[in-house]
This record gives structure tokens, C-alpha cells and sequence, in this order.
């Protein structure tokens, strides 16, 4: 397979997973702005967690709950607003139109095409979920859609590569941004307002459900950090990415006959997770942790693209 | 008047459209309009789409689809290959020519500088030797029928023809939309176009690429007008569908990159102008070709279809000079028939069609796609004082032609079933071992009344073309 | 003359780019001017340097690399034999007929302002006299300035800025000649200065087509005809068919050239 077909299919469901990633991430601070006391702040934080808080503040300085919607969902003067996610993917699509099967291509080309009659006059203050749920349910779309129908092959195994470095990418983030209230510490100073950033972090990740099945019992900052970091049931979790990773990567070297670098630093980081625990973490220090995991797992996408897409 | 290939010139249906003229009877038009319908909604699934130059909204449509097929006779139609073959071979011997000894120039066949001074012309290529002496692999040649039996060549491109995509997708609607009057008659089958193609590539590759060469076509990229058919051309033939920055070049040979690592690449079907193709040689600052490709083509390490510098051979100047070229290279008098043409770098001539610019068609020696062109007849005053300005600053830009009565075909339109213009661009496939032409071609048809444009970008649909046995 | 040059080019990377292939037209050849005694090119570090020839028949070396480097140095190293012809080109290479050379291209091509200027200046003159009368107006209205022009120039920009480096002294000379009717070409090479010996560039001229002599050379940025002080290494339409280096890397960031070209008269000779 050519390098830039590789390339193109391994964008494709970034961007993809991003855009779902984003809408959550809106979908769950709208939440969290509707609280008394909490909304001065949860737009900003969730500008941050999206890595576009400095070139929010520089086209319309202090965030409100309109301005913060229209820049994280449609401008276009955000290069990841979920508007030029869905365009990115959608041209990464159109240059490999045949290496995606008609089911992929007609989701992907649809949902542009649906996207074009968008825009933030679409949905009255209140009713951006509406448009999150587009959102998550394209990308849900089309995620299923290449499940169902595409072959087990390279361009497959790319895809997959591309929505887990990227799933990695964002349930580290959000965990990053909201380190200090996850701390065991926090849980002494506990009430309404914590509990609801609790449940937003969860909800960011559709978990929130997950988590009660998981440890029964309330909300508790550290289990938290557990679930989204260590639990491979969770498949959003950091340990469930990297057990995808490592798996998708070792098909390709099975059907490439070749081990490279992407292989062995992959494999190394899924090894960590697998011996670490909460408790070992937080010694080390939870902001410190994520830190090395968002550098080791942009190292594991480096070096997939020195070793195929280059 | 034109001539109408369904009524001829009596006015009785002719033998080809028998079967046509007992349908058109037979179906009414809300079942044409519903096919018609379909049809659309199969190019716009496929995303068989074009982009339209000029066009700033950057849409992509879809060229109309008239359902009604234009039918030739297969006798008909082997007077027309077998001039279509002696064309595109004249083509090539003439190129092979003006790139290495040059005896048509000392010959006379052709003004020197037409040759010397044309842009299309790559002095580079000079003394550069092509497998097996084949430049124009893929030649689209435009034909016009004027009446009865006689077909006219209006021009011969041979840079890189496009719409074979088109020509295709008409005959697969046709098996889905038209079972009933598709069945009722033989037609000589065009599907294996892909194969031709991909056999015709594989048969100038470099030697050391021994039984399976790698092909791959060369595209500038999704924001190519024909970026559809390219890709569709890639997916037909099983090959990869390449950009300028997949491929590279150690030791002079061409490689692409691959998830495996590089892989030696044998034979390009180049949809990039040469002008693109290697900054190092041409264009300095283009980004969609390959830095070093011209050194590797010109060691015969890889093949180029087609061979650069084609355009030497299909402007409309050297057209002109097309039945001379025929004579001198084959010793045979030219199939088929050549428009009178004025070239107005002529000075003589110059003054003819400056007189006469109300009767004749006007084109640009360089232009395609029917930009730039005056059709006089059908021009206001304004637009001919314009082209007489243009033509008085620049005449060397320019030839003329007579206003063509270009036949014309059954088709549904709007307002029902009428006649409309019609042209032919068969595709020629030439490798090494010889010429290869599927049956019929793209018909081009002007769907606006009238109109003698069939260009996609002006507006211009496409048609079925089919040859039946008779 | 026997004149000994060198000639150095650097490339600095800041990011080292992971391929470069570049065509060099940086060797001589031989013609009843020019005789080379001893020619190389050298390079700092190992890579493919294929020797050819482009259809014009200007040697050229095909020089191709795989590998990140942070720095690239061409160095040349060479003695030639010139002699004065008067400024006719005897002997050279030829693989074109004079017609060729009145092709229009980006760099060369003649503006309005550039054909009014070539048909004022050369009008019905004849030959030579029409050429020397376009190499003094030269003289007389452009500006050797570096600062005016820059590599990209066209010959319309250049004539617009009244001004340039010895490229775009050619470039217009060109344009005016071919719109004009004569054939002209593109010379570059080096060029023995009395003044100075250390330059940060070679050397650029033309010739052009005159029916009783044939090829004859013309010097606008210094309005002369070559002498045996010339060198005469590549000939082409423009700049860029006798560019002494046309390259292209992918990936690496910005590069930065440095120049250094050395000519001078051999010492044997200066002893005699």
C-alpha cells in the first residue's frame, strides 16, 4: 500500500475520533455551565482540554457559553473546530475513495455533505446538543461502518491505529486538565461542585454508566483516575487503547514480516500500564504521569509515521 | 442543415436507427424522465464528478447524461478506425521524427517554426529514444461527421485526453436503464478498455521489468478537474494511483513509497502536464512532479505514456499539417478529412478571417476544453470587435475554421425529444504492439439548441455511442 | 590564457532535508575558445554524481543523496586554456538550429516595454550593429544592483527595475533580441577580473545569432564581447537551462547558500 494511502486512512479516523472527542467534550461542559458558580470557568477549561484556549482568547477574549460553542464547534478560524475535523477527514477520505469500502465512503461524504447546511444559527443557545449527538452518532457511523464492511487487512489495521493514538491522545488530556481535582487530597474538600466535575470527566469519556458497573460505588476522584487510565474494559481507557495498539500494530508486522520501532515502543508502554497501579501513579505524581504518557504516545505515532506513512 | 444521423438526409429513418426510432415511438416521455433521473443519481452516488475551472465555488457536478445512445454501423465505424489507426500512427512516426533527424522539417512538411518556436515543443526530449517509438499511448481523437460518409478530424489531442471515464459509466447506465433497447441490438462491447489500457502500458515498460511491471498513474491530486476518472482508472486496472511526492529517485530509477518500503515503479500513466512533471528540468517551482524523473526517463529506466512532449504534435497549428504529415510518413492518402484551417500567424490569412469573422469558428493554437473560442455565427458584435482585437495583438494565438455543420442526434431535452449536435472522441491505445481501439467513443453532445459547444465545461452532456453489427 | 577557478557552494540546513537530487552544469566544454586542461567537481560528502548530457549538449552531473546531512559543499576545481576569437563561437556544440533560440520563455520573455525599447534601439538595423546598439542602451539604462533583483527575476521585472545582477542584464538582452527576430541565448560560466579575484557569484551573458558570423558572444553587464577573460561552461534558453546548479530536497527546512568563486590567472603563466 502506498505510504500516503496509509497516511490518509490513519488521519482519516483521527480526525474523526477527535470530532467525536470534542463534541463530548462540549456536550459535557454545557452540563457543567448550566451550574451555579461553575459556568465562569468550565468554558475556559474545556478550551484548554481541546488545546485551543490561546487562540480562543485572541479572537474573542473571555469565553461565554455562545462564543466558546460557535469556536469549538463550527469557526473556521479553529483548524480543530469539529467543522474542519469533518472536512479534514472527509478530504483525507477522498484521496483514498478506493481504499475505503462504499459504506465508509458514503458515511463520511454524506455527513459533509450534511454539514454544509450547518451552522451555529442551526441550534438556539441550549440546544447544541443536538448537534453533538450528529456528532457522536457520525462518528459512531463510521466507525461501525469500516468495522462491518472493511477487509482485515493493512489499510484496516491503519485506521484502527489512527482512532487509538488519537483516543489515547484525548483521555489523557482531559485527565491532564483536571489533575488537581482528582487528586486523593480533593476528596476532603468534596461537594456539589466537585461531584459534578467528577461526572463530567465521565461523561467526556462515556463513562459515566461504565464507572457504577465497574467499582459500584459512588464517585470517588481516585477511582476515577483508575478507570480512565488502568481498566481495559473501559474503551476509552488508556490501558484499552494501548492493548488495540499493540495488537493492530503487531498484524502489520505479522503481515509485513517486518518488527520496527513503532512495535517495540508500543509494546513498552502497554507493559507499564499493565504493572503499574493507581496508587503507584499518584506517588509518582498524576500530572507527571500524564505528562510522560502524552509524550511516550505521541513517540508511538512518530514512529508508526517514520516506519509506514513516510 | 446538418445532418441528422437518425433521418439522414431524405428524411427517412436510416438503418442504424431503426431500432431507436421503433423505441422512441414506443416509450413516453415520464418513463424517459425517470430514467433520466436515475441515471443522475448514479453519477452523483458514484461521485463521478468534475470540477469546473473558473468556478469559485469549487462545486463538484456531474456532466449531463443524455440516456438516448447514438448508434454507428459497423461499417461505418471500421472506415473511421482504420483512419483513426493511420492518424495516431502518423502521429507518432511525426513525433519520433521532429525528436531525432528532423527529415519532415528538411522535408518541408511542416514550417520549421512550428516546431522550433512552439511552446509544446520539449527540446529537451530531443534525442531522447521512447520504447519501441511510441509517444502518444493514449490519443482522444475528435471527430465530427458532416453527412453520409464523411467524418471530419477537429482535433487530436494527444497530451492527455480525458473522458474515457465518462465513456464507460454511459454504457454501464445503459445495461441498468435501458435493458429493453439495449437488448435488441448487437453492440460491439467497450468494457475491456482497462485491459487494453493496462496491457498497452505494460507493453513499453523497461525490459528489467521483465513479466509483471509496476504501472501506476500520476495524478496532480484531488483538485484536478478529472481527479474522478483518474482514480476510477487506478481502481479498473488495479494499480495505485500516485501523487508527485509518493514517488522518488535513487540511482535514476523511480520508486514509490509504500508501507512496505520503496517499491521500483516501471511505467507512468501521467494525468501531470509535462510542464510539472520534474522542477529540475521544467517549471522550477511545481510541487507535482518528481525532482530527477527527467533523468530516469531519459536513461529508459522508466516509461512515460504519454512520452513527453506530445503537445508538439496536436496543436492547432500543426493540424493544418496533418494530411502532409499522413503522406510523408505513410505513403497513404489521409482516411480521414481535415477542416480547412486559416492560421492567422499567416498574414494572408490573417485578413481572410478578419473579414470573415461572422461566418467562422475562432480558437486559441494552444487552448481545450472550448475556452477561449469565438463562434462566429452565434457571436454578437461585441464579442467578434473583441476577437478582432485579440486577433490583431496576438495572431500567431490563433487559427479559424468554417462553422461545421456538426450532425446531429436524437436526444432528450427539456421540451422532449429533438436533435442536437454531436461529436466523437474515440480513444486510440497504441503500445508495442500496435494500435488498439475500442468500438465507438465518448459522444459529446450540445445540449442547449442550436449550440455547436460540446464541451463538458460549456455545458456540453454525453451519450452512449454504439456500434452495432450491420 | 590559462586561468585556474574555484568555485564553492554551500548549502547550510536548518532541519537536513532527507533527499536531494540536483543538476549541475558546472563543467566546460571544449570550442575554439576554450581548451580544459584539468576539471573536477568535489563534494564534502559521498553521494551519486553521474556525468551526462542535456539536449542542448551542456555536460551536466547528476548529483543524488539519500541521507539527512546538515551541510552540503559542490566545490569545483579547474584550470582552463581560452583564447580570444573576437567574440564568435567556433567549434561549440550544436544541437539546434538558430530557430530554436527564438523561443519565448518565463525569464526571457519580452514585455511591451521591452519590445517598444528592442524596436527603438535595434530597429532596422543590421546584424551586429543592431546587437551593439542593444548592448550600450543596456549600459546606459540599467544599474548593476543586487538589490533590485533577485534570482526569481523575470526579464520584464528586471527591465521595470531598471537595474539588476549580470543574469538579468542577459535576460533582457534576450527578450529583446528574439522579439526582434533574432536568435539569442543564455551563457553562464566565469569571468577573470583584474580587480578582483574573490567573487560571490560566476558569471552570465549571451550570444546571439548573426547570419554572416554565426554565434556571436555579448557581454551586456559589461558591455563588451567576451574575451579570453571569459569562461564559457553551459548555454540555454534562460537561467534556468544554464543554471550551475538546479536542485530540490524533500523535507528539511530553509537552506542557506554560500557562494564562493576564485578566478584567477594561473601562476605558471604569470612567471612566463
Amino acid at each position: 500500500m502506498l505510504s500516503r494511502t496509509a497516511d490518509n486512512l490513519f488521519w482519516l479516523s483521527r480526525y474523526v475520533e477527535r470530532a467525536d472527542y470534542l463534541a463530548r467534550i462540549l456536550e459535557a461542559t454545557s452540563r457543567l455551565a448550566m451550574l451555579p458558580g461553575a459556568g465562569d470557568t468550565a468554558w475556559a477549561s474545556a478550551l484548554i482540554t481541546a488545546g485551543c484556549y490561546d487562540a480562543f482568547k485572541e479572537i474573542y477574549g473571555e469565553p461565554t457559553t455562545e462564543t466558546a460553542i460557535e469556536f469549538l464547534a463550527f469557526s473556521d478560524k479553529n483548524p480543530s473546530s469539529i467543522r474542519r475535523c469533518l472536512e479534514t477527514a472527509r478530504f483525507n477520505a477522498r484521496a483514498v475513495r478506493t481504499a475505503l469500502t462504499v459504506e465508509m465512503w458514503e458515511t463520511i461524504n454524506g455527513a459533509w455533505l450534511e454539514l454544509q447546511k450547518m451552522n451555529a444559527k442551526s441550534f438556539a443557545t441550549g440546544r447544541s446538543s443536538q448537534f453533538t449527538d450528529w456528532v457522536k452518532d457520525i462518528s459512531l457511523r463510521i466507525d461501525g461502518s469500516g468495522h462491518r464492511t472493511m477487509l482485515r487487512n493493512d489499510a484496516y489495521w491503519f485506521t484502527r491505529l489512527g482512532f487509538y493514538i488519537e483516543r489515547a491522545d484525548n483521555t489523557a488530556r482531559i485527565l491532564d486538565v483536571k489533575y488537581h481535582i482528582l487528586l486523593p487530597e480533593a476528596s476532603a474538600v468534596g461537594g456539589g461542585i466537585d461531584y459534578s466535575q467528577w461526572a463530567a470527566i465521565l461523561r467526556s469519556v462515556n463513562a459515566l454508566t461504565a464507572y457504577r458497573w465497574v467499582y459500584r460505588e459512588e464517585l470517588r476522584p481516585w477511582l476515577i483516575a483508575d478507570l480512565l487510565i488502568l481498566k481495559p474494559e473501559l474503551p476509552r481507557s488508556l490501558a484499552a487503547c494501548y492493548g488495540a495498539i499493540v495488537t493492530n500494530l503487531d498484524s502489520l508486522s505479522n503481515a509485513y514480516g517486518r518488527h520496527g520501532k513503532a512495535q517495540r515502543v508500543a509494546q513498552t508502554i502497554q507493559t507499564a500500564l499493565q504493572n503499574t497501579t493507581i496508587d503507584g501513579i499518584f506517588k509518582i505524581g498524576l500530572h507527571e504521569f500524564l505528562t510522560k504518557f502524552i509524550a511516550d504516545n505521541t513517540k508511538v505515532g512518530q514512529a508508526i509515521s517514520d516506519q509506514y506513512l513516510a | 442543415m446538418a445532418f441528422n444521423e437518425m433521418l439522414g438526409s431524405d428524411g427517412g429513418v436510416r438503418a442504424p436507427y431503426a431500432g431507436v426510432s421503433r423505441w422512441l415511438e414506443s416509450v413516453n416521455l415520464d418513463q424517459l424522465d425517470r430514467r433520466r433521473a436515475e441515471a443522475e443519481l448514479f453519477y452523483r452516488r458514484g461521485g463521478i464528478t468534475f470540477a469546473v475551472y473558473g468556478d469559485t465555488q469549487g462545486e463538484e457536478r456531474i456532466i449531463p447524461f443524455d440516456i438516448i445512445p447514438r448508434i454507428l454501423a459497423g461499417k461505418e465505424w471500421n472506415v473511421l478506425a482504420k483512419g483513426l489507426e493511420q492518424r495516431v500512427k502518423a502521429l507518432n512516426l511525426y513525433l519520433a521524427d521532429i525528436y531525432s533527424k528532423q527529415e519532415s522539417l528538411r522535408a518541408g512538411i511542416v514550417p520549421e517554426e512550428l516546431v522550433w518556436q512552439n511552446p509544446a515543443f520539449r527540446p529537451e526530449v530531443t534525442g531522447v529514444a521512447v520504447p519501441h517509438g511510441v509517444y502518444v499511448h493514449i490519443a482522444g481523437v475528435d471527430v465530427v461527421r458532416i453527412d453520409e460518409n464523411d467524418f471530419y478530424v477537429l482535433e487530436d489531442n494527444a497530451r492527455t485526453p480525458s473522458g474515457v471515464s465518462y465513456m464507460l459509466g454511459g454504457r454501464e447506465i445503459c445495461y441498468r436503464l435501458m435493458a429493453d433497447l439495449y437488448g435488441a441490438h448487437n453492440i460491439a462491447p467497450i468494457d475491456h478498455y482497462p485491459d487494453e489500457l493496462f496491457s498497452t502500458l505494460c507493453s513499453v515498460a523497461p525490459q528489467r521489468a521483465g513479466e509483471s511491471p509496476n504501472v501506476v498513474i500520476l495524478t496532480p491530486g484531488q483538485f484536478n478537474s478529472a481527479y474522478y476518472e483518474h482514480s476510477f482508472l487506478a481502481d479498473k486496472m488495479g494499480v495505485e494511483l500516485v501523487e508527485g511526492r509518493d514517488l522518488f529517485i535513487r540511482d535514476d530509477h523511480v520508486y514509490m513509497r509504500t508501507t512496505e518500503g520503496p517499491k521500483r515503479v516501471d511505467v507512468i500513466y501521467r494525468r501531470v502536464d509535462d510542464d510539472f512533471l520534474d522542477p529540475l528540468v521544467f517549471r522550477p517551482d511545481s510541487m507535482l512532479g518528481v525532482p530527477g524523473l527527467f533523468n530516469c526517463y531519459a536513461k529508459g529506466n522508466v516509461a512515460l505514456a504519454n512520452a513527453i512532449g506530445t503537445g508538439a504534435a496536436d496543436d492547432k497549428a500543426i493540424y493544418s499539417h496533418m494530411p502532409e504529415i499522413v503522406k510523408f510518413f505513410l505513403g497513404e492518402e489521409p482516411i480521414l478529412k481535415n477542416v480547412p484551417t486559416w492560421c492567422c500567424r499567416k498574414p494572408d490569412d490573417l485578413a481572410y478571417v478578419l473579414e470573415h469573422l461572422s461566418e467562422l469558428v475562432v480558437k486559441e493554437v494552444h487552448g481545450s476544453g472550448g475556452y477561449g473560442m469565438l463562434v462566429g455565427p452565434q457571436a454578437d458584435k461585441a464579442a467578434i470587435a473583441d476577437f478582432k482585437n485579440r486577433l490583431k495583438a496576438n495572431p500567431a494565438n490563433y487559427i479559424a475554421q468554417p462553422t461545421l455543420a456538426l450532425s446531429s442526434c436524437p436526444s432528450f431535452v427539456e421540451k422532449g425529444i429533438a436533435p442536437r449536435h454531436v461529436d466523437l472522441r474515440p480513444f486510440v491505445l497504441t503500445g508495442a504492439n500496435g494500435v488498439k481501439i475500442v468500438p465507438g467513443g465518448l459522444t459529446r453532445v450540445a445540449m442547449r439548441e442550436g449550440s455547436l459547444v460540446v464541451n463538458s465545461s460549456q455545458g456540453g452532456g454525453t451519450k452512449d455511442t454504439w456500434v452495432i453489427d450491420l | 590564457m590559462r586561468i585556474k577557478v574555484q568555485h564553492r557552494t554551500t548549502y547550510l540546513y536548518d532541519a537536513p532535508p532527507s533527499s536531494i537530487v540536483q543538476i549541475l552544469r558546472l563543467t566546460p566544454r571544449n570550442y575554439e575558445g576554450l581548451q580544459v586542461r584539468s576539471w573536477r567537481i568535489f563534494l564534502d560528502h559521498d553521494a551519486n554524481l553521474v556525468p551526462g548530457e542535456d539536449a542542448f549538449g551542456n555536460i551536466i552531473h547528476t548529483l543524488s543523496l539519500n541521507r539527512a546531512l546538515d551541510d552540503l559543499t559542490i566545490g569545483v576545481e579547474g584550470e582552463v586554456e581560452t583564447t580570444d576569437t573576437g567574440g564568435v563561437v567556433k567549434g561549440a556544440v550544436e544541437r539546434f538550429p538558430p530557430g530554436l533560440y527564438l523561443r519565448d520563455t518565463p525569464l526571457t520573455h519580452a514585455d511591451d516595454a521591452i519590445k517598444a525599447m528592442a524596436h527603438d534601439v535595434i530597429g532596422a538595423k543590421e546584424g551586429l550593429d543592431g546587437l551593439h546598439a542593444l548592448l550600450s542602451t543596456l549600459h546606459e539604462t540599467l544599474t548593476f544592483d543586487g538589490t533590485r533583483t533577485d534570482v526569481k527575476a523575470t526579464a520584464a521585472e528586471a527591465w521595470a527595475a531598471k537595474g539588476g545582477v549580470c543574469q538579468d542584464y542577459a535576460h533582457i538582452f534576450i527578450a529583446a533580441a528574439r522579439s526582434m527576430g533574432i536568435p539569442a541565448r543564455y551563457v553562464g560560466g566565469y569571468m577573470l577580473r583584474t580587480d578582483m579575484q574573490q567573487q560571490n557569484a560566476g558569471h552570465a551573458w549571451t550570444e546571439a545569432y548573426v547570419p554572416s558570423l554565426g554565434w556571436v558572444g555579448f557581454d551586456p553587464a559589461n558591455c563588451i564581447s567576451p574575451t579570453e577573460a571569459h569562461i564559457r561552461v553551459a548555454m540555454g534558453l534562460d537561467y534556468l537551462g544554464a543554471a550551475p546548479v538546479r536542485g530540490s530536497q524533500s523535507g528539511g527546512a530553509a537552506e542557506q547558500l554560500q557562494v564562493s568563486v576564485t578566478v584567477g590567472q594561473s601562476r605558471r603563466q604569470q612567471q612566463n
